[in-house]
């Protein structure tokens, strides 16, 4: 049970959990899950599916942040990665044929790809701090989304590429399983490539890492072209959503919530050690409090403060002090840890 | 002055220090040894309010005191100067140290007021720096200074010294006990940890001995000879250090490993030659900011070269990052343990494996049970303690950190070891084993550059020894050619010799 209790990720699950029984007991269908056609639906379901963009982006933001970075333009990109692919779609005069489709979701990515490639060199080659070097990308990339689309609401009619976010696969939704996809590849390369443990060198200590052999710019350079490519792949998640390229609506403040999921999730901002499992908690709790506030009715006007108030006690429930407080209410008096003062001494050394 | 009585402070079920007394009177220097471990660090964390006793009490001037934090430690006035330096880089000298005690005019802090204050107190150090510059631009040795000027700016009564001497010149160790001697006649209490036993019996009056976490004795430093000091630190006679056959050649007789002709970087390192043999320990003697550290980072690809060609077995080699010279056998251990050496966060075991996985690449990830393995074996080795191998690096003592460091390295199976002052600031225990491990090393034929500040570590370490001075190799001898008194005159400025 001690173990449990200490384990990282034991207040972000039992924060989600807490929110799911909320919903539960306020409104018991919440958690009812129906079998329609051989296809899943219920509001788990509906969480599940529309979770899919921020899980994107809160990954790649994950591993950005590992390396003592940030990547603030995750939303532009979104935005651009739609643009590219709406117009070439309704540009072919042929929206139905998945060749089409697939050509558009291909160079979108690409694009998305370059961007990300481009905030990796403005952090790794010029050495531009890196909230600086991303909120170039976030101020111009709507801008060029916009240029992109000629000004206007892009809207397509185009079955295939609605597919992305309506469609279903083995009983459940396609969008979801992207970003399961998205998180095993993810989970797999950390477990059994030695890139996680790299990487959280590198976000720890940049210097002693390069010293040591590694490449610590390519792994950051990378981690941005990570996080590119997975926004990439967000927007056209979120363009499917609504058959058009909003250049202005899409992934707006999104990269502030996956920031939230992160932190959520028990990674520090300080870089170095990360969590892929607890960044997925994050998001689902976000997610879950975003269909939370549909489903307990509270006015939109009110919804930001209800979304904010829920949040800064999960925040608050989690930080450090309020953890050793709760522990030693919880149990017998726990000898001061020996990681104290050291930590203490790391955060100097920074 | 102060006085600590059974002094208890556990970890879990392991105890730090077990019922230590220590006292500490005005007007005095007294001296805290002991190995790693001992229970120093401990002991002085409990002093200045960074942790907390166990059991035990702490009196000062007479009175019972419990510290909540190291600034109640503060306002009661015990001052303290850690060996890692704690100030802040980006403000000014003066900022640094009137900081939390700024002086205000109308609740305004009052810069001028600020900068004449602290120009007081560094003129009280003998130190003419600008307090308004900042204080990152100044070398590490000044930084120290101004930190003590910051511990004594307040009102101390007892000072505690943490191992201020590690990044000190002779010059400057020679003024920073002119201040010491000075405070002592002001009455202030000062605690002075140093490894340097030179600089103890030069300072110290009194010394308490600690051995794993328990009290040996507390002795009179003019009654105490050196060498029943460092046998009650081990717990046993002194190692000897092991002796090997050396060269009393001027050159490398055995093949040449590794040959720098011209070699000059931006920083630092001009026109050097350096000539390195197979199975031999070139050491380097220079002062602080000579070029010794310039030199070594320019043999192992750290910083490039502005001109100038290394050969690695008669082979043209561009070094143009650690990892191309680590490919090539040639690895580089850090001065400074804390800032590019140890992953502070990342356990013992991915410390000392992370060198050799990224030269594996990130594809071939070492499995995991061979990872614990290659670990565990460097960690018995090199007697790694405490041997947890999931420990955070950064948690370990200086000279275990630097035995992680140096495992990382030998992981590699490397040509060349360039170890840039491998034994600062870390215990004389520790300091015997890394200089017979060199000694091992070099006579299975791995070639060694030794960096030290300590003169006498270099003759004893070194084959051959290379004296750097003003980013130039001035003079490169057989180590049993030269004494300790001919190496300084070379160390230092040949017109103005010291003694």
């Amino acid at each position: 049970m001690n173990a449990l209790y200490k384990h990282r990720l034991f207040w972000p699950i039992a924060s989600l959990l807490a929110l799911i029984a909320i919903n539960a007991i306020a409104r018991p269908q919440f958690i009812k899950v129906t079998v329609r056609d051989g296809e899943l639906y219920g509001a788990l379901v509906t969480i599940l599916k529309d979770s899919a963009p921020l899980m994107l982006v809160a990954l790649g933001m994950t591993i950005v942040i590992a390396t003592r970075g940030i990547d603030l333009s995750v939303g532009a990109i979104m935005a651009v990665s739609g643009a590219v692919a709406l117009t070439i779609i309704d540009g072919s005069g042929s929206p139905d044929n998945l060749a089409t489709v697939l050509i558009a979701v291909v160079v979108a990515l690409l694009v998305a790809l370059i961007l990300g490639a481009w905030n990796g060199l403005l952090v790794t080659v010029l050495g531009i701090q890196p909230i600086v070097a991303t909120l170039v990308l976030m101020l111009a990339g709507r801008g060029a989304a916009l240029l992109i689309t000629g000004g206007e609401i892009t809207t397509v009619n185009s079955a295939p590429f609605k597919w992305m976010s309506g469609g279903y696969l083995v009983a459940l939704p396609v969008a979801f399983l992207i970003g399961l996809l998205a998180i095993t590849i993810m989970g797999l390369i950390e477990r059994r490539t030695a890139l996680g443990v790299l990487t959280e060198a590198v976000g720890i200590n940049p210097e002693a890492s390069r010293l040591a052999g590694v490449r610590a710019r390519g792994i950051i350079w990378g981690a941005y072209m990570v996080s590119g490519i997975l926004a990439g792949v967000a927007g056209l998640i979120y363009a499917s959503r609504i058959s058009a390229a909003d250049a202005n609506a899409a992934g707006v403040f999104i990269e502030l919530y996956a920031i939230l999921a992160v932190v959520l999730g028990g990674t520090s901002l300080n870089g170095g050690k990360f969590s892929i499992a607890g960044t997925v908690v994050g998001v689902f709790i976000i997610q879950t409090l975003d269909s939370t506030i549909l489903f307990l009715g509270i006015p939109s006007a009110q919804s930001p403060v209800f979304f904010g108030f829920v949040v800064a006690i999960v925040v608050v429930v989690q930080s450090p002090r309020v953890r050793t407080a709760l522990g030693s209410l919880g149990g017998r008096r726990r000898s001061r840890g020996t990681s104290g003062p050291s930590t203490d001494t790391v955060e100097v050394a920074r | 002055m102060l006085e600590v009585t059974g002094a208890t402070v556990r970890f879990g079920a392991d105890a730090a220090l077990r019922r230590v007394d220590f006292r500490l009177f005005p007007g005095e220097v007294h001296s805290l040894m002991g190995e790693n471990g001992a229970g120093k660090s401990t002991l002085i964390k409990a002093i200045t309010g960074a942790l907390a006793l166990d059991e035990g009490t702490l009196t000062l001037a007479g009175e019972t005191v419990s510290f909540r934090d190291p600034h109640a430690a503060q306002a009661a006035g015990i001052g303290t100067v850690y060996q890692e330096i704690e100030l802040l880089p980006n403000l000014s000298v003066a900022e640094n140290i009137c900081l939390g005690r700024e002086p205000r005019r109308g609740g305004v802090i009052s810069a001028r007021a600020m900068n004449a204050r602290a120009h007081e107190f560094l003129l009280d150090l003998g130190l003419d720096v600008d307090p308004a510059s900042t204080l990152g631009t100044h070398s590490l040795a000044v930084q120290q200074l101004v930190a003590i000027a910051r511990a004594i700016s307040a009102d101390v009564r007892v000072l505690v010294l943490d191992e201020p001497t590690s990044s000190l010149d002779l010059d400057e160790v020679a003024e920073l006990f002119r201040i010491i001697r000075e405070l002592k006649t002001r009455g202030v209490a000062i605690l002075f940890v140093s490894h340097f036993l030179d600089q103890v019996y030069e300072i110290c009056d009194r010394v308490t001995v600690l051995r794993d976490g328990e009290l040996v004795g507390e002795y009179l430093t003019r009654e105490l000879l050196r060498i029943d000091l460092v046998q009650k630190m081990l717990g046993r006679g002194a190692s000897e250090l092991k002796s090997r056959d050396r060269l009393a050649d001027d050159e490398p007789d055995a093949a040449v490993v590794l040959r720098a002709r011209g070699v000059s970087s931006a920083r630092g390192i001009n026109d050097a030659d350096v000539d390195l043999g197979e199975g031999e320990v070139l050491g380097v003697a220079g002062l602080l900011g000579s070029g010794r550290t310039s030199l070594a980072r320019a043999l192992t690809g750290v910083n490039r070269l502005e001109s100038g060609v290394i050969r690695i077995e008669s082979q043209d080699v561009r070094l143009d990052s650690p990892r191309r010279a680590m490919s090539l056998g040639v690895v580089y251990s850090s001065e400074d343990r804390r800032r590019d050496g140890i992953v502070a966060e990342l356990s013992v075991l991915d410390n000392i494996t992370l060198a050799l996985q990224s030269e594996r690449g990130i594809l071939r990830q070492i499995p995991a049970a061979r990872r614990r393995e290659l670990a565990a074996s460097w960690v018995e080795a090199l007697d790694i303690r405490p041997p947890d191998l999931d420990r955070p690096a950064g948690t370990l003592s200086g000279g275990n950190q630097q035995k992680v460091l140096l495992a990382r390295l030998l992981a590699l199976s490397p040509r060349v070891l360039v170890l840039d002052e491998p034994t600062r600031g870390i215990d004389v225990g520790a300091k015997v084993e890394i200089q017979n491990l060199v000694g091992e090393l070099a006579d299975n034929g791995m070639s060694v550059v030794f960096i030290s500040a300590e003169l006498e570590e270099v003759l004893r370490v070194g084959d051959r020894v290379a004296v750097v001075r003003d980013g130039r190799v001035v003079r490169t001898a057989a180590a049993v050619e030269l004494t300790a008194d001919s190496l300084l005159a070379l160390v230092a400025q040949p017109d103005e010799d010291e003694e």
